[in-house]
């Protein structure tokens, strides 16, 4: 028999793949705080039932946002747990650091909190992970003087996070990484103060891939496209079929919407056919590449199951320009905050939202033009009453 | 009498507010917004009631809270 005073989490650490208990155990060795929080963690086990309790007033001066509370309900038992608080600090865009800034962090880290981090969070940001109330100010200070600041919590825009777009894919039709820093600078106060019914999640992606998921995570989806023709290498495609791939099932077949040809030498695409799900150019990436007249869909309303079920995103503006200063775009975002502000109500998300009101009293609200391309899922109908192309053909019909 | 009605007015009004609820209601800070722009009509908009909140934090008498939406409370 081990003498472990942690018999259940120990279950945990066996098999080849990583485990956080052994995290947590090494920890453990320097901090107190992630020594109780394991004694703690082995308590909910025993008990069947979480120790932490939901929330209360932390926070830094001046900011509703960036750090979650988390209070035991056992503080006698585990006083190095007794307060042990989420800090969020905004990732740079791409999550790209240098050493030398990771260095700056956990050295903060270490100083003040449990040493124990979270890299990354679902929303984003690099997660401190048990911080006591009384160090927060002191952690914030650290942070802000090496130019670090928190990210968005509560009813607040939460950090916004993209793909690594053109730092490093050349499929991204704008520049993901640009528009995060630039929509973070330019919502401070909305990242900052809670002012929101809820969270609003920003996530760009570069290209339809969505690596960063944002069509099912987050209110407001920039997801890059492009409306002209798909570049194609007839050359690089033959030495795609010479070296073995079968490009009739591999590409042809697999094509959603069934708009490409090819006769064993050349390949057609019929570009108005094309739904840009990038399928043909994930398969031959070195043959086929996105058009050059890019820019993004922008889709609204992903949220994860609470009040309602899960929604993704639906589509609000098939094709925008996304260029610095990104003037059309902002003027899109401040609009929709205008109405969500005015109708939404407590804990409710955009998407939610346009649900309970329709989709076309909102687009009235925010002076869009219904289109097409509006469809709660793929391959589903427009979900807009066309009102007016009814009236019009009554009109006619009389006439 | 003077019709320019100051931020700080604002801030104190929602202090006020935020005080006399204490223990029975939570204010969000958009209700405290709309509370003020009820108060005095057309005289104040969205963007003043935004920087009283943001003074009324700034001043440390209030601070944010959160429990499922944010709220804002008095300072302890
Ligand atoms: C053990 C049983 C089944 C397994 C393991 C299975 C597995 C799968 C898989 C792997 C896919 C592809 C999903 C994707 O690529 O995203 C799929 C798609 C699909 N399956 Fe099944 N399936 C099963 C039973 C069924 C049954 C009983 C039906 C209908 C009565 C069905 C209808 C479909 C349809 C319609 C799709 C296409 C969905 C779409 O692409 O939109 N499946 N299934
Ligand atoms: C007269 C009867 C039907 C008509 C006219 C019809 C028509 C259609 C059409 C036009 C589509 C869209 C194809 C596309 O997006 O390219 C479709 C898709 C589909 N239909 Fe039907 N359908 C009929 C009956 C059925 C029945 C009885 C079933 C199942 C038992 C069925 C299952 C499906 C499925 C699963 C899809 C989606 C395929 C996919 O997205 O890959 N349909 N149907
Ligand atoms: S979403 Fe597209 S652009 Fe962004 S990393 Fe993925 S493949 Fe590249
Ligand atoms: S991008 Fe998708 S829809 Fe367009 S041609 Fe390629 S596979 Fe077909």
């Amino acid at each position: 028999m081990s003498d472990s005073k942690t018999p259940l989490l120990d279950e945990l650490e066996k098999g080849p793949w990583p485990s956080f208990v052994k995290e947590i155990k090494k920890a453990a060795r320097t901090s107190r705080k992630a020594k109780d929080l394991l004694g703690q963690l082995e308590l909910s086990y025993k008990d069947k039932k979480t120790h932490w309790k939901h929330g209360g007033i932390v926070g830094v001066r001046g900011y509703g946002g960036g750090i979650i509370g988390r209070f035991s309900d056992v503080p006698e038992e585990f006083p190095g747990a007794a307060h042990f608080h989420t800090v969020r600090v905004n990732q740079p865009s791409g999550w790209f650091y240098t050493t030398d800034a990771l260095r700056q962090l956990c050295d903060i880290w270490d100083k003040y909190g449990s040493g124990l981090t979270n890299m990354h969070g679902s929303t984003g940001d690099t997660v401190f992970l048990g911080a006591g109330s009384d160090e927060l100010e002191d952690i914030f200070t650290e942070l802000s003087k090496a130019e670090w600041d928190l990210g968005g919590s509560g009813s607040d825009v939460r950090t916004p996070s993209c793909c690594v777009g053109p730092a490093r894919c050349e499929f991204a039709c704008y520049d993901t990484l640009a528009l995060t820093y630039d929509l973070t600078m330019a919502y401070q106060d909305e990242l900052h103060r809670p002012l929101f019914p809820y969270k609003w999640k920003f996530k760009m992606a570069g290209c339809p891939n969505d690596c960063v998921a944002s069509i099912a995570r987050a209110d407001f989806s920039i997801i890059g496209t492009w409306r002209d023709e798909i570049r194609i290498d007839q050359a690089a495609v033959a030495e795609y079929a010479e070296k073995g791939l079968d490009i009739q099932s591999d590409a042809i077949r697999r094509c959603p919407t069934r708009c490409m040809k090819w006769d064993g030498n050349t390949l057609k695409i019929n570009d108005h056919q094309c739904t840009r799900c990038m399928h043909c150019i994930n398969v031959m990436p070195k043959a086929l590449r996105p058009g050059t007249d890019t820019g993004a869909v922008i889709l609204i309303g992903a949220k994860a199951p609470i009040v309602q079920g899960a929604i993704l995103s639906s589509v609000l503006v098939p094709f925008m320009k996304i260029e610095p200063p990104y003037e059309e775009l902002k003027d899109l975002i401040e609009k929709i905050w205008e109405f969500w502000d005015e109708h939404g109500v407590a804990r409710e998300r955009i998407g939610e939202l346009i649900q309970r009101v329709g989709l076309g009293n909102f687009l009235e609200a925010i002076d869009i033009e219904p289109s097409p391309q509006m469809i709660t899922q793929p391959r589903d109908n427009p979900y807009i009453f066309y009102e007016e192309y009814y009236a019009e053909e009554k009109e006619g019909g009389e006439a | 009498m003077a019709d320019e009605i100051t931020v700080e007015q604002l801030a104190d009004d929602m202090y006020d507010l935020v005080k006399k609820a204490e223990g029975k209601k939570k204010y969000k800070p958009n209700d405290l917004i709309k509370e003020v722009i009820t108060k005095y009509g057309d005289k104040v908009d969205k963007k003043d009631g935004k920087e009283a909140i943001k003074l009324l934090m700034d001043s440390e008498r209030c601070v944010y809270s959160y429990a499922g939406g944010s709220f804002v409370e008095l300072a302890k």
